[in-house]
């Protein structure tokens, strides 16, 4: 391992216990084709580390022949001083649903990425692709057939819909109430062209979780998020309750006092729910697997216009569908889909968020153009002035 | 050499043929699971098969050298069956319980960091920082790598009152989750920014850098066939530099990062929440950022002495008041705290009814 620069403050990142991204840095070199692109990286960062600023440049326009999306155009402010990372393009690569892998699998993207790039990854981009870090713009037709070829295809990027992504469902866990990666694989599969051929005001996420607990952040990360729920019973195994009361869970303390609904009650042997009262919160259920599922009757709550903060402040996600049973062919989840997209393609300017949209025309105006009621779930409260609108249909009623 | 055929729009690989065979066996029939240390559980289903996991902590910046590694590790105890987590960790998939102990083992030997599950912290989930992004004002990876060193036991071994979600993101796009995160470090921005005219005049759309703007700050300049910038209204979000470059927001000596704390996306007891402002700003000091670290770890450790058990830091800190939050932890509040944007109305106080 010898690199082109002294690294003295990175080289401080290597200490320590967890895991250091320098070293991968320094690790990538040894096996890409490509070693400078690595050794240039660690170059630049250093002297960031000096200077407390970064050196890329926006990303330019580049891609692959008949794409729009997938490829991001990253750019050394400092080429001359660190010519290997002139072009340092970034290539999004489709996850499996899930993040499951086989070693093979990794092995033949790893074999791939280092005969074309830097070497360096990240598993994975915050949205969900397998990022790629590091190549240059004549690489990127061959990186395109190579994967393609194998099976797999690009990410999204700009104004386009993102990759979905989905937690790990009912691949290894009880609680997933839908099928969160059958769910997140056939909207991938579906919604290809809306992904590779950026065509709407900005970018629009999707994210599907299995249960209330929402290990994926749909409902802080995702344009629309699919949440598993249920609508009967928790299903309670009386006998496994005694088991945790036997272990010595404080059965009152921990689950019931801490019931937000108070629809719960424990006399020492057995646990009542009031169900009607339950909001399925999921506390009462992640603390006690092996006593307490959620009911049979189950489905997914549909969510829409989480973002971060830019450009009017954060959004977390409004409940616009409470419950909806779910096609075997997630037909009836595509159409819904589908018209949430519609509505905000034909109305948002350009970089307006469907959250921001919804804010600025109204709830009513979306809900009736993809032809959902009014229901008190989609409200904490309702309206708090007399000031309202009536609309001539209303008067008919 | 010629290539091969290329496919488009094929999407990504059917997930299935990834699956270990007793996840497909009982694929949506699991029963119940059960975290045995902090970097292993077993999941047991219906049928009464069972799944062991074992997490290890990644910087999520992998090498393919570490990627192979990992692989090898995966085929000596997985038959090749591994995944990753929606916060980087990757995941040891074991079907065979015997190759528990020796996977653990081998790990240790190989200085994996293995832990994250149950009521503790996971992984940093993080931006690209100066390693990749050109918005980035912090480097996203050295501040975590700075935090999880010094929070390593929390990771591996230390039990919290619930799990902490923790993340880093190198600006206020928040490629990472920091708006609904337990404890959180953002990158900001505090100057307004510099306009070089002759090339936003060159490069930039007006209509569009000024729509770009959430305070009306900009307006066109019409002389100079650019922008001008009400410096009272600019809040140095830096949205308009990111549609126009030439609008130069960063300012290395007077960038650094804030640092929010109390969101979650589970609804568990309590709604999903926003991140709140604890601290607005701490220098950039690389490359371990000293004080990003000591406040990040006494939030964490205030948090562990006063909540009660399953109480996530905003469960707590709305429990206990926001007053009491900045008593306990000694942060001092300052004007920076008071929102005045979109917030503004929900979070002033309007109840005669506090603490001291």
């Amino acid at each position: 391992m010898s690199g082109k620069y002294k690294t003295p403050m990175l080289d401080e990142l290597e200490k320590g216990p967890w895991p250091s991204f320098v070293t991968e840095i320094k690790k990538a070199r040894n096996s890409s084709s490509m070693p400078d692109m690595a050794d240039d990286e660690l170059g630049q960062v250093e002297k960031s580390y000096n200077t407390k600023r970064g050196y890329w440049k926006h990303g330019g326009i580049v891609g692959v022949l008949g794409y729009g999306g997938g490829v991001i155009g990253r750019y050394s402010s400092l080429p001359e001083e660190f010519p290997g990372v002139a072009h340092f393009h970034t290539v999004r690569i489709n996850q499996p649903s899930g993040f499951f892998y086989t070693s093979e699998a990794l092995k033949m993207i790893c074999d791939i990425w280092d005969k074309y790039g830097s070497g360096m990854t990240n598993m994975h981009g915050s949205t969900g692709d397998l990022v790629l870090l590091g190549t240059t713009t004549e690489n990127l037709e061959a990186i395109f057939a190579e994967y393609s070829s194998r099976g797999w295809d690009l990410g999204s990027s700009g104004s386009a819909m993102r990759t979905p992504s989905c937690c790990v469902g009912q691949a290894r866990c009880e609680w997933a109430c839908i099928d969160t990666m059958g769910i997140c694989n056939d909207l991938t599969q579906h919604f290809q062209d809306e992904m590779h051929r950026p065509a709407f005001p900005y970018k629009f996420k999707i994210k599907v979780a299995g249960c209330a607990c929402d290990c994926v952040a749909a409902i802080a990360r995702a344009d629309l998020s699919i949440i598993g729920t249920w609508k009967d019973n928790i299903q309670v195994d009386q006998a496994a309750v005694k088991g945790y009361a036997d272990a010595g869970m404080d059965i009152q303390s921990e689950i019931i006092d801490m019931c937000p609904t108070d629809c719960m009650s424990y006399d020492g042997g057995k646990i009542k729910i009031n169900d009607p009262q339950c909001n399925r919160c999921m506390h009462c259920i992640a603390k006690m697997t092996k006593a307490l599922k959620p009911g049979k009757d189950r489905g997914a709550t549909i969510l829409v216009g989480s973002k971060a903060p830019i450009v009017v402040g954060s959004l977390l996600s409004w409940v616009i569908v409470p419950f909806i049973k779910l096609d075997d062919d997630y037909e009836n989840l595509k159409e819904l889909i589908e018209n949430i997209i519609e509505w905000w393609d034909d109305n948002a300017k350009p970089r307006e968020r469907i959250g921001e949209l919804i804010e600025v025309k109204g709830m009513r105006p979306f809900l009736e153009a993809i032809g959902v009621d009014p229901q008190p779930q989609q409200v904490k409260e309702p309206r708090k002035d007399p000031f309202f609108f009536w609309a001539e249909s209303d008067f008919a009623k | 050499m010629s290539l091969p055929e290329r496919q488009t729009d094929i999407g990504p690989p059917n997930f299935e043929q990834f699956l270990p065979p007793v996840i497909k066996k009982n694929y949506g029939k699991w029963a119940h699971h059960e975290v045995l240390t902090p970097g292993t559980m077993v999941h047991v289903a219906e049928s009464g098969d069972k799944i062991f996991s074992v997490r290890v902590g990644s910087p999520r910046i992998l090498s393919t050298e570490r990627i192979r590694e990992i692989s090898d590790l995966a085929e000596k105890y997985c038959d090749g069956y591994l995944r990753f987590t929606t916060r980087n960790n990757v995941e040891f998939l074991v079907s065979d319980e015997s190759k528990m102990a020796p996977l653990v083992e081998e790990l240790k030997k190989k200085k994996y960091s293995i832990g994250g599950i149950g009521p503790r912290i996971s992984n940093i989930v993080h931006t690209q920082g100066w390693v990749h992004c050109h918005s980035a004002c912090t480097d996203a990876s050295g501040l975590v790598k700075a935090i999880m060193d010094e929070l390593h036991d929390y990771f591996t071994t230390k039990e919290l009152p619930n799990k902490v979600r923790l993340a880093v993101a190198c600006c206020v796009n928040m490629c990472g989750a920091v708006h609904c995160s337990d404890i959180a470090v953002v990158a900001v921005h505090r100057k307004v920014p510099k306009i070089d005219h002759e090339n936003v005049k060159k490069a930039c759309e007006i209509p569009t850098t000024i729509s770009s703007c959430p305070t009306s700050a900009i307006r066109p300049n019409p002389k100079e066939k650019s922008i001008t910038i009400n410096e009272e209204k600019c809040m140095y979000c830096g949205n308009c530099f990111t549609v126009c470059p030439p609008i130069e927001i960063h300012d290395p000596e007077q960038d650094g990062v804030a640092i929010v704390v109390g969101g979650k996306v589970g609804s568990l007891r309590t709604d999903p929440k926003f991140s709140k402002l604890a601290i607005p700003f701490l220098y950039n000091e690389p490359p371990r950022w000293p004080k990003v670290v000591a406040a990040v770890k006494n939030i964490l450790n205030v948090y562990a002495e006063n909540a009660k058990k399953h109480e996530r830091v905003g469960e707590w800190i709305e429990r206990v008041g926001w007053e009491e939050f900045f008593k306990l932890t000694g942060i001092e509040f300052t004007f920076q705290h008071i929102d005045d944007f979109t917030f503004m109305r929900d979070t002033l106080r309007t109840s005669a009814a506090f603490k001291y």
